[in-house]
Parts: structure tokens; C-alpha cells; sequence
């Protein structure tokens, strides 16, 4: 019985957000670490909250998931701390309350991730029990079966809901038999089959040292986190046993309705994108950022939603995934101005292709994405950690956050009106989900 | 808002220097300022300085609850309509040199606050000030930014409320929970209110609510008290005092002496689930420790994976697959305390419910252990230190407390309290207040289902 407030405006207009890097803090020092046993991690010291933080990733998601065993990452993800080692679940979680840390595990499509936040002062008992998680997962029959019995009672909640079949469409859509158009949390027939040997194949192939990113952020010096690094997972195999994933490009110029008795008609479209190694690659985030980026003053949201109404929020950004990207366009609104919310937002998009940005609108943009680095991804030791560990994913190197600014403002007007017109001018993949009956007089 | 949440996190202040001495390089534990200027606008600075961000809040002490009755929602819509500008500053202005300093900034509305906030580098903040300074007295409302920005409101309540059969459920609950207190109207308001809404209402509310002596200001980040006292004095000072308000008195709610059912059946359910809720008192309006001893039961009884219902209906017997527990200590007027819970595969919504139910009847009987306790009240210490971690949290923490009439004091001696409450006080609270023949039960259900 939480009453929610009511907010000025989406807190991120839509879903498929990512995050993007960004440049230099001189506050905030980025220290490169390496372990006696080599392994290499990235560490903010701060000692102003009495706080670690340890966020970790492993490449190698939910596209690892064996063929009809859909889910597995998502359902080991959920057993870290349902006993390790000695330690039964009941065992490990009384230890883990005492010891006064949070622990957590998820897996996207790329990786799988794991954290802990902890209080200096039991930090040796606290980081034991990540060790013994990391290192030596029970996965007991009971604790699998209950965690199963969640996630397929969230599958069943979900079943119904219209939204869940467009999801589902519009990855088939986009993604056609990658893996990525799986569903990441399986279905109640593969999580099924899934057993506890499963389970620890999957650990043995994805936990090792050489698709490890680390990044450390609190009251810990360079020398204690490196002897950190070894005793969390100096045990592990050299090099993880990876399933290839193929790169792919997102199938653009289709349309999908799914039609439903609802409020809004969401109104959801893909662009191509570029790669984040492309040398384009700032000038199309820039081109985002004036097209519908995070800023209220995007081209979006000033005819969409501040002109007209139409809309509580829309929103553009760019999905860039370890094999794929694209632009990823999103809105609702009352079902019958749907029609005209989508023909507008074309506009909006045909004009940036054509005309390109004006110069206020690029100087602005460059301003604000340097500018919110430190307020998007430094706001706490969790952000920062997220930060040191999202660069290393990218191959991106320490030294590059001082590069970021130079990359963003060496971009001019005309190459972000030249990569306009290489993308929007592409034909999207357009998904209405609403009552597409009352969308066209 | 999140006033559970906001007043778990609320301990900060005192707890962290003990700990500090034995690390490396402890700085100086925060020391927060409180004052006020001579035009009765509170501030509070919180200092912190491990990233040159800083945050900006003005609180003012008005909500929902406190709108006429028939214009629900116009706490709200005045709140989106105070980007429209003044004499000084147009509209979108703001938006403009927030976003060109990679800044961020919205604001919200709650039941009985209303707070806008920027998150900025902090030689910004001067700027921020002025901008938020002019604006609290200075709006001018035209005709013609009215409408878009009303459909922008219809659009937003169609998107979080009509689209979602919870929320729809949730909101027709409240309307049932309270039957005399204003809690009962829905923060972004009714439909129908919302679309009759206009400038004159708006006009109106401005005017009586915003004015420094009904607002609080709140500064965390990188900048020092002094900074702020001499930044503020020349921006918000220069604001007149408004006309004393009268004491926030709302209508208050009758003897709850019924059982009262809610029930949605919507297509897009898969499972079902239901929702036990009673009206109990909060931390400003509850006999001493009575609110502690709630938020302790809560987190007892369904507060996460070492709980008892999570232990005893999700682990062990297998019945739920999921199923806790909620207490708003944090409003300002007495609001509620609940237990929801869903049913594994094989099991039904009755079986959810008649296991809960079985709990609560169990720690009314028997009470609660001392290690329950004992670790309860260290999760909630604990999370006063977390909460220190996130400048905004801080600010938010700070911010909340005291528009809704506390004090600083109130954050910084909140762990004690939360550390005397006996087993004793935690069965009595339960005994007190929860009782089954009067709560109000909500069922969303998948539309085969029927009523229970």
C-alpha cells in the first residue's frame, strides 16, 4: 500500500535503454589493479561512506542457454545464495544476514553479472561468502525447485498480458532464429528439463578468469583489492568454454500489430544502428541524443509530447548489444491519435534525416553528454561500479574516459547529418500494440 | 513515495564514524546544517564530496490529500505546469541550462508533498536557486499551455494506472481502505476530475501553497553550508513570506468496523493474487515506539528471504510463490499496513491466503523471537549506512522528513528507537491492529477465475 508519486515525467522514456560510456571525472580516480595471480580489475578507493562494492561480470549470458534448456542463466542467477560450499540455503543466508552484505546475480543476453555491497568493517566475512558462492554453488534440488517454481509463476503472471506477446514478437521480429530473439528467462517447458547438472556445467563453462571484468568501488586500498581479486576467483578455470554467437543484423521494414482492448496504443521502432567501434559511432550517439535522447529538449519530445499532448513520454535510444545494434524508438498514447502520433514522429525523423542538426542543437547536445557522466554514472558506489565494469565489456581501455570529450566535440554538423541520413532514411520495423481497430478513421 | 523505504534508509548520520575510525583515510562523518531563513524557508545541508555533483531540492509541504474536493489531481497538474515559466525565465528555459550542463531534473507528487529537484555540477547551483527561487512565486499560467499539458497528464494517468490492472486494483483499494480521509482519492487524480481541471484551479492552488514558509529546501553534495546559507539568502531570501497556513488538519477516519472485499478480474491476469490491508498509525500521528514496532513487524513477518512468511508459505510448505509484507510509517496522516501473497503451481489463492493468515494468527499468539528481532533491527541499521552511498537518497531522506513535520533529529536518533522496541511491543502492535475481521482484502484474478 505504497502510494507512488506521480512524477513530472518518465524517469527513462523507454525500456531498451543501455548504457552508453562517458569521460573523465578528475575526482573520481579510475585505478587499473592487477592480482598476484594476474587477474586485472578496475578500482575506485573511497573511504567517505564505510562501504565496498564488488560488481563483477562474465561474458557469456542467456545466449549460452543450450537449445531446449531456455532459462538456465536466468535460473542459476537465482541460486548463488541458496547455499555454498558447507552452507545449505538456510545455512549461507543466515550467514550472509549477519555478515550484513547484499548479494547479487543476473544475466542479460552478453553476460552474467554478480555483486556485493558490504560494510567495511565485515568485509573479511562478507567477501568469504562470495568466495564460497563463486567458487563452490551447492545447487541443491530444493532450492532449484523453488527458484523454478518463481520464475514459472512469473511466466504464468505474465502470460496474458499483451505486452508479453509483443515482446516476444518483436524479438522474433527483429532477431529471426538468433539467439537473441530467445526468451531469456525460458519457458516453463525448458526450465522444466533443466537439472542440477546442468547447473554446474553451465558454472564450469561461463565462471573463469580470462571473460571476467571486475570493478571495486569503496573503502578498500589498490593492495587489498588485488589480494581481493585472487581470493574471489584466482580458483577459477584460466578460460571459460564459450558457445560462439554469431553477430547479426536486426530485420528493419516490418510491421507488427497486436491488437488489444487497451488505454494506449504503445508504439514501439527499430533503426539500424552502428557498431560501438565504428568511427561514426559518437556522431550517431549525438544524433540520438537531439532525435530523442535522455535530455527533455529532444526533437521528440518537444513536437510529441510538449506541443501536443500526445504522449506522457517518448524516448530514442541506442540498443548496442555485444552482436547486434539498432535504434530503438518508443511511445503511448490514446488509441485514437495513435495513427497520428506514429506519422508525426516519421516526420520528425524524416526531417532529421534530410536537414541534419543545427548547430545550437549539436553544441547542446555535446555539452549535455559530457556533462551528465558524472551525474548518470557516478551518483553512487553502485553506479560507478556498473561504470568500471560497462567499459571493460566494451573493450573500452581506462585511458578512454579522458578521450571521450575529445571524440564527442571533435564531431561536426555534417557528420552527424551524414549518419543521419545512413540510418533514418532506413525503412523501421514498426510494432503497435492497442486497439488498432479505433487507430485509423 | 516510497515513505517505507525512505524511512528504513533514514538512520545516516550518526552511525558512520565508528566504523570510519579504522579505515585508512576516514574524512570527517558529514555534519548536517538546519536553518532557517527569516522568510520561514527550512534548509538542510548535507555535505558530500566524493563527486562534484550536487543536489537541489525544494519541498513544498502540500500534497493529493490536500487538494479541494472534485479537482483531484490538481496537485499534480500544477506540479507539471510549474515548467512553464515566468516573467524572468520562459518556459523551457530551465530545461535548457539543466541540460547543458549535464544536469537532470524532475519532480513529483505524492499524497502530501509536492518536490521538484535538479542534480547538477555543483557551481551550478547558484543558477538552480535562482531559477527554483523565481518560480516559487513567480509562475505565470497562460490559457494556452494548459490543455497539451493536461492530455501530457490524461496520457500519463492512462499509461501507469488504466494500462495496469495492478495499479487499477491498487487505487480502488485505497478508495475502499480509507472512507473518510482524502488518502482514498488517487495522487494523479480521477479521470474525470482530471479533465475538468483549468488554469483558475491551478492559479488558485499555486497561490495558496507555494510560498517559502511552507517549503524546505535540501542541499546534498559537493558544497559547504556556508556556500549554501549565503547562495540561499540571496535567492529564496529575497522571497516574501507567505500568509501563515492553517495546521494541515484532515478529515479523519471513522471506526473501521467492517471486512470490505475489492476484487478485479481482468483478462491480461495470469495468476492470481490478493492483498490484506488495515489502516494503522505512523510515526508522527502513533503512541511512542508503536511505529517502530510496525516497521519491525513488517520486516519480520514479510520483509524479504529471511521472513516469516517467505520461510514459512514460500520455502517450507511450498503453498506461495510469493507473499510479504508493506507499512507506510511515513505518511503524514495515519495510512496502511499490508500482506499479499500469490500461489505456487498447484496451489490456490486460498490456500495463499489461509497460510497467511495462519502466520499472522501465530506471531499474535506466540510473538516474535529475539533473534528475529535482533536481526531485524540490524538489517534496518544497516540500511541507514547503504543509504549513505547514494547523495540522492540522502537528499530525499532529509527532504521528506521534514515537509512532513519532523526533524533532523528525528532521522539522527531514529536508529535508537528503532533499537528499544521489545519483542513485547512487536506482538502488541500485531494484536492491535491487525485484525482479520477488519481488513480490507483485494483479489486480482484472471477473468475464469470468478470470486473466491
Amino acid at each position: 500500500m505504497i502510494r507512488l508519486p506521480s512524477l513530472r515525467r518518465p524517469v527513462a522514456a523507454i525500456a531498451t535503454l543501455l548504457l552508453l560510456v562517458a569521460p573523465a571525472y578528475a575526482e573520481v580516480q579510475f585505478q587499473q589493479i592487477t592480482s598476484p595471480k594476474g587477474i586485472d580489475a578496475w578500482l575506485v578507493e573511497d573511504y567517505s561512506v564505510p562501504l565496498v562494492t564488488i560488481r563483477f561480470a562474465l561474458e557469456g549470458g542467456t545466449t549460452q542457454d543450450p537449445e531446449g534448456k531456455e532459462g538456465l542463466a536466468g535460473l542459476i542467477t537465482s541460486l548463488f545464495d541458496e547455499g555454498a560450499g558447507d552452507l545449505d540455503s538456510e545455512a549461507f543466508q543466515i550467514k550472509l544476514d549477519d555478515a550484513g552484505a547484499e548479494m547479487a546475480f543476473t544475466a542479460d543476453a552478453d553476460a552474467v553479472y554478480g555483486s556485493m555491497r558490504m560494510l567495511a568493517d565485515q568485509r573479511d566475512e562478507a567477501l568469504g561468502l562470495l568466495k564460497l558462492a563463486i567458487e563452490e554453488p551447492r545447487f541443491d534440488q530444493n532450492p532449484i525447485d523453488r527458484m523454478r517454481a518463481q520464475i514459472v509463476a512469473s511466466i504464468t503472471a505474465s502470460a496474458q498480458d499483451p505486452g508479453t506477446e509483443a515482446q516476444l514478437r518483436w524479438a522474433e521480429a527483429l532477431y529471426g532464429e538468433h539467439p537473441y530473439a530467445r526468451r531469456g528467462e525460458g519457458t516453463p517447458e525448458t526450465l522444466a528439463g533443466i537439472t542440477a547438472d546442468d547447473l554446474r556445467a553451465f558454472h564450469k563453462a561461463i565462471f573463469a578468469r580470462g571473460n571476467l571484468h571486475v570493478g571495486i568501488v569503496g573503502a578498500m586500498d589498490a593492495e587489498t583489492a588485488a589480494q581481493t581479486l585472487d581470493l574471489l576467483f584466482g580458483a577459477l578455470p584460466e578460460q571459460p568454454t564459450l558457445t560462439p554467437v554469431p553477430n547479426m543484423t536486426p530485420e528493419f521494414g516490418k510491421e507488427l500489430r497486436v491488437n488489444y482492448d487497451l488505454p494506449q496504443t504503445a508504439i514501439y521502432m527499430a533503426y539500424p544502428s552502428i557498431e560501438r567501434t565504428d568511427p561514426a559511432f559518437f556522431a550517431a550517439y549525438l544524433m540520438n541524443e537531439i532525435l530523442g535522447g535522455d535530455s527533455i529538449l529532444s526533437r521528440l519530445t518537444a513536437e510529441v509530447r510538449e506541443k501536443r499532448g500526445l504522449t506522457y513520454g517518448i524516448g530514442s535510444s541506442l540498443l548496442t548489444m555485444k552482436h547486434t545494434q539498432a535504434l530503438i524508438i518508443g511511445t503511448a498514447t490514446r488509441a485514437d491519435r495513435a495513427a497520428e502520433t506514429l506519422a508525426l514522429t516519421e516526420e520528425v525523423i524524416a526531417r532529421l534525416a534530410a536537414d541534419g542538426p543545427t548547430e545550437a542543437e549539436l553544441a547542446s547536445a555535446k555539452k549535455y553528454v559530457i556533462g551528465s557522466y558524472a551525474i548518470n554514472e557516478l551518483g553512487s558506489s553502485g553506479a560507478i561500479a556498473n561504470t568500471l565494469v560497462g567499459l571493460q565489456l566494451r573493450g573500452l581501455g581506462i585511458d578512454y574516459i579522458a578521450e571521450r570529450a575529445d571524440e564527442i566535440n571533435a564531431v561536426t554538423v555534417a557528420d552527424v547529418k551524414a549518419i543521419a541520413a545512413r540510418l533514418l532514411s532506413a525503412k523501421p520495423t514498426v510494432l503497435m500494440l492497442g486497439p488498432q481497430a479505433k487507430a485509423t478513421p | 513515495m516510497i515513505f517505507r523505504t525512505a524511512l528504513a534508509l533514514a538512520l545516516t548520520a550518526l552511525l558512520a564514524t565508528p566504523v570510519l575510525a579504522e579505515e585508512t583515510a576516514p574524512q570527517e562523518a558529514a555534519i548536517i546544517e538546519n536553518f532557517v531563513l527569516d522568510n520561514g524557508l527550512e534548509v538542510v545541508v548535507i555535505p558530500d564530496h566524493r563527486a562534484p555533483i550536487v543536489s537541489h531540492m525544494v519541498w513544498y509541504k502540500v500534497g493529493s490529500a490536500d487538494e479541494p474536493p472534485g479537482k483531484s489531481g490538481i496537485a499534480h497538474f500544477l506540479e507539471h505546469l510549474m515548467f512553464k515559466g515566468t516573467a524572468k525565465h520562459p518556459a523551457g528555459e530551465l530545461d535548457r541550462v539543466i541540460a547543458e550542463i549535464g544536469g537532470s531534473g524532475n519532480a513529483f507528487t505524492s499524497s502530501d508533498v509536492t518536490a521538484y529537484f535538479q542534480v547538477v555540477p555543483p557551481d551550478a547551483l547558484a543558477t538552480m536557486m535562482d531559477f527554483e527561487s523565481d518560480r516559487m512565486r513567480g509562475l505565470i499560467l497562460t490559457a494556452d499551455v494548459i490543455g497539451a499539458e493536461r492530455d501530457v497528464v490524461l496520457e500519463e494517468r492512462r499509461m501507469r494506472t488504466d494500462g495496469s490492472p495492478q495499479a487499477l486494483l491498487q487505487e480502488e483499494v485505497n478508495a475502499t481502505l480509507f472512507q473518510n480521509h482524502p488518502y482514498r482519492i488517487p495522487t494523479i487524480g480521477w479521470l474525470h476530475e482530471i479533465e475538468q481541471l483549468n488554469r483558475a484551479d491551478a492559479a488558485e492552488f499555486y497561490e495558496r501553497y507555494y510560498e517559502p514558509n511552507n517549503a524546505v529546501l535540501v542541499v546534498a553534495g559537493d558544497v559547504d553550508p556556508e556556500t549554501v546559507r549565503v547562495l540561499a539568502e540571496a535567492t529564496y531570501g529575497k522571497v516574501p513570506r507567505g500568509p501563515t497556513l492553517p495546521p494541515r488538519i484532515r478529515p479523519t477516519e471513522p471506526e473501521q468496523n467492517t471486512q470490505r472485499t475489492v476484487t478485479l478480474s481482468d483478462p491480461r491476469v495470469g495468476i492470481p493474487s490478493f492483498g490484506k490491508s488495515w489502516i494503522v498509525p505512523n510515526y508522527r500521528t502513533a503512541e511512542p515506539g508503536e511505529a517502530e514496532a510496525l516497521d519491525l513487524l513488517s520486516e519480520i513477518l514479510g520483509g524479504g528471504t529471511r521472513s516469516r512468511l517467505y520461510q514459512e508459505v514460500i520455502v517450507k510448505s511450498g503453498i506461495g510463490a510469493s507473499a510479504g509484507a508493506t507499512y507506510d510509517g511515513g505518511a503524514y496522516d495515519p495510512s496502511a499496513f499490508a500482506l499479499y501473497g500469490a500461489p505456487q503451481a498447484g496451489h490456490t489463492l486460498a490456500d495463499v491466503e489461509t497460510a497467511i493468515d495462519a502466520q499472522l494468527t501465530l506471531l499474535i499468539k506466540d510473538g516474535v523471537t529475539q533473534r528475529e528481532l535482533d536481526s531485524a533491527k540490524a538489517r534496518y541499521v544497516r540500511s541507514l549506512i547503504f543509504a549513505r552511498d547514494a547523495q540522492f537518497n540522502m537528499a530525499n531522506i532529509y527532504g521528506s522528513e521534514l515537509a512532513l513535520g519532523g526533524t533532523v533529529a528525528d532521522i539522527t536518533e531514529w536508529p535508537d528507537r528503532i533499537r528499544a522496541v521489545t519483542a513485547e511491543q512487536i506482538q502488541a502492535v500485531a494484536a492491535k491492529y491487525l485484525d482479520p475481521s477488519i481488513a480490507v482484502t483485494s483479489y486480482l484474478l484472471p477473468p475464469e477465475t470468478g470470486a473466491q
